[in-house]
């Protein structure tokens, strides 16, 4: 017996918040992929980054209620196509953003940290004056509702569920582009000495604008999972922007596994936390302990042995 | 360099005159007192811009979270003053008399023991300077003997200045949550809230503001404010030189802190109540916008600053709210973009010339030495 339940229902307890923990935990990886591919191989600070995402959840949610207006038969499928037109919103966005602006202040990342916040500054506003205030719900197709009964107490939800294999498949996805494949291996080439890469013919400016356009693209198939499982309002990308920032440099920058641990650590603890305390106080004592090691171990968890 | 005579070379002392005149003498002159006491709010902005000027403009240290030292400065003065207002005998209809009134609404029957000290004013000021200096000491300490600086240093200030924040609403029963400390009344019998109060405050605002300009001033010109320029623009030669950077970045650090802190007891006595809205992510951001709006390098430059955004900010919010957050956004690009060093870097380049022209004798001898090129400010 612990505290007033059995010995079952705590452990029940503990793996549907281990759950929710790992839901969490999707959502922080989604975000942080793309911050780790803008922050971690191009060093911007990128603090629209949440208004990336937002504008994912927006594309989805018009998706959602064109389908349910025009083509009800397909309802069941939406959802795959809302996230491809999500990407290509933020993707573009991305470019854009980065030609007007972020190609100018490379090599001044304390001022695109400046220019970017300003830019989410103007997207919020953007949102509010077009969209509403409101925050605004997609209507899920029906497979995705209910939920898998493991025992009598346990319940995993469907879109959770969901949410998470799509997260598995984008990580695979953003690991083969990145570390396996030839524009990923320019890249990295670029990220690492900018001059050389140019003098074997890389075309250098090229890929810092597909790169940022990649990193705000993920960013918004995040927000199109992220319209799965909660509701999306103008200003919720600016909630997740610190917490995404820190599970980046705790992961260690330019560490792709690193961001993960970092995110699975950050998630599972503050959901578990939050069965002991109030969400304030388990969200305070995550983050200070994030500080805490950071100040100790400042190059994060994971870190990359290159010669600089 | 130009001729300095005392602490200011010569054309700053004219910047020091028109200061002068503009906060002692036109805005008393000119605007009823809630304008004025309006001036005086954003004024205590402009000692957290200052402190920002010293410590990114040259130390290179961009804080994200001077928020968090304008907040505990101004919690502890308005914990003192809250103390003051909630005698047993003004909240004798609380269960328990005697304790501040947000504390008996979330059912705390027992002052907590670090309310002890604001009891007493001279505690009080101590610590209004000491507890964010400390802060800052601590996490200077950590951070600068370890190495981090620049973007990591900023996230984690941003990320410090959200603990607080959530920390402050989470702990209603001891903060005041959200509404934050409210309905301050008296500093030592005296009232705050009438206009004669509001007046004199607003000039003992205005001469603390003036004596932090000395004192960064005093700091600029000294033989450390020049290493703390070699230190922004190539920290490595300087360690190499046989100088500890780390401790030189903590003191410039803690003296930003202590400005910041200055300010928001500032705002607390002035404004009447303080609220974690004045701590979190956003506000720290806005603050360097004051700092960067006036010229990061400029520590007159993040007055007018400080005074100009929220101005704006006041005059856009009241008649246009839609467009204020364009407004800033546009703004910090802008000043990114276009004028990195401020307002205080496009009149030092375009109009200064024009005016020396006109007067043509006067001549004046380039740029000042500290207004260096930031082209390393990073």
């Amino acid at each position: 017996m612990i505290g007033d339940y059995t010995i079952g229902e705590f452990t029940s307890i503990l793996a549907m918040q281990g759950f929710a923990g790992l839901i969490l935990f999707s959502v922080f990886v989604l975000m942080a992929l793309g911050l780790a591919i803008i922050f971690g191989q191009m060093g911007v600070i990128n603090m629209a980054h949440g208004e990336f995402m937002i504008l994912g959840a927006y594309v989805t949610y018009f998706c959602s209620q064109f389908f349910s207006a025009y083509l009800p038969g397909l309802f069941s499928i939406y959802f795959f196509i809302a996230m491809a037109l999500a990407f290509c919103a933020s993707f573009g966005l991305g470019i854009l953003v980065e030609w007007g602006m972020i190609r100018f202040l490379y090599k001044r990342p304390l001022d695109t940290l400046l220019a970017t916040w300003g830019l989410s500054l103007i997207l919020q506003q953007f949102y509010r004056s077009v969209f509403g205030a409101r925050e605004v719900g997609v209507t899920l197709p029906e497979w995705m509702l209910g939920a898998v009964n493991l025992t009598d107490i346990i319940e995993i939800p469907i879109n959770g569920l969901f949410v998470m294999g799509l997260t598995i498949i984008i990580t695979v996805a953003v690991y083969l582009i990145m570390f396996r494949s030839g524009w990923g291996k320019q890249v990295r080439a670029v990220m690492q000495n900018r001059v050389m890469a140019g003098a074997v013919g890389i075309n250098t400016k090229m890929v810092d604008r597909i790169t940022f356009g990649l990193g705000c693209g993920i960013a918004g198939i995040a927000g199109s999972a992220f319209t799965m499982i909660g509701s999306t309002g103008p200003t919720a990308g600016q909630l997740y922007i610190v917490d995404t920032f820190l599970v980046v440099v705790f992961g260690g920058a330019a560490s792709l596994l690193g961001t993960i641990a970092s995110a699975f650590t950050i998630s599972q603890a503050q959901s578990t936390m939050e069965f002991f305390m109030s969400g304030s106080m388990a969200k305070v004592l995550t983050l200070l302990t994030v500080v805490g090691i950071l100040m100790l171990r400042p190059q994060g968890l994971f870190t990359l042995n290159i010669r600089r | 360099m130009t001729k300095r005579f005392g602490p200011f070379a010569g054309r700053e002392w004219i910047a020091l005159l028109i200061l002068g005149l503009l906060l002692f003498v036109v805005f008393p002159t000119t605007l009823d007192v809630f304008r004025l006491n309006l001036v005086g709010k954003y004024l205590t902005y402009a000692f957290v811009a200052m402190g920002l000027v010293l410590c990114w403009g040259y130390g290179g240290i961009l804080s994200l979270g001077q928020g968090v030292f304008f907040g505990l400065g101004g919690y502890c003065m308005a914990m003192f003053l809250k103390l003051e207002a909630s005698t047993p005998e003004a909240t004798k209809i609380q269960s328990t008399p005697g304790i501040p009134d947000f504390m008996d609404w979330n059912q705390v029957t027992a002052l907590p023991w670090w309310w002890e000290p604001f009891h007493s004013l001279p505690l009080t000021l101590i610590l209004v300077i000491a507890v964010p200096v400390f802060f800052a000491f601590v996490i200077g300490l950590a951070m600068f003997k370890r190495r981090v600086g620049g973007v990591y240093f900023a996230i984690i200030t941003q990320a410090i200045a959200a603990i607080l924040t959530i920390l402050i609403i989470g702990q209603q029963g001891y903060t005041g949550g959200v509404n934050g400390i409210t309905d301050l009344r008296t500093l030592l019998g005296w009232d705050i809230r009438t206009d004669d109060a509001k007046f004199v405050l607003y000039f003992v605002n205005g001469g603390l503001l003036i004596a932090c300009l000395l004192i960064g001033q005093g700091i600029r010109i000294s033989k450390f404010g020049r290493l703390m320029i070699a230190i922004r623009d190539k920290e490595d030669r300087v360690r190499f030189s046989g100088y500890d950077v780390a401790n030189f970045k903590i003191f410039i650090f803690c003296m930003a802190a202590a400005f910041s802190a200055i300010g928001g007891a500032m705002f607390a006595l002035q404004v009447g109540f303080m609220s974690p809205s004045f701590v979190g992510i956003v506000p720290s951001i806005e603050m360097v916008i004051f700092c960067a709006v006036g010229g990061r390098l400029s520590l007159f430059g993040a007055i007018y600053g400080a005074l100009l955004v929220n101005a704006a900010k006041t005059t856009f919010s009241e008649s246009f709210p839609e467009l204020w957050l364009f407004a800033m956004g546009g703004l910090f690009i802008a000043v990114v973009m276009a004028f990195p060093n401020g307002l205080a870097g496009v009149l030092h380049k375009h109009i200064e010339p024009r005016i020396y022209r006109l007067f043509g004798g006067l001549r004046g001898s380039g740029t000042t030495g500290a207004v260096s090129s930031p082209h390393a400010a990073e």
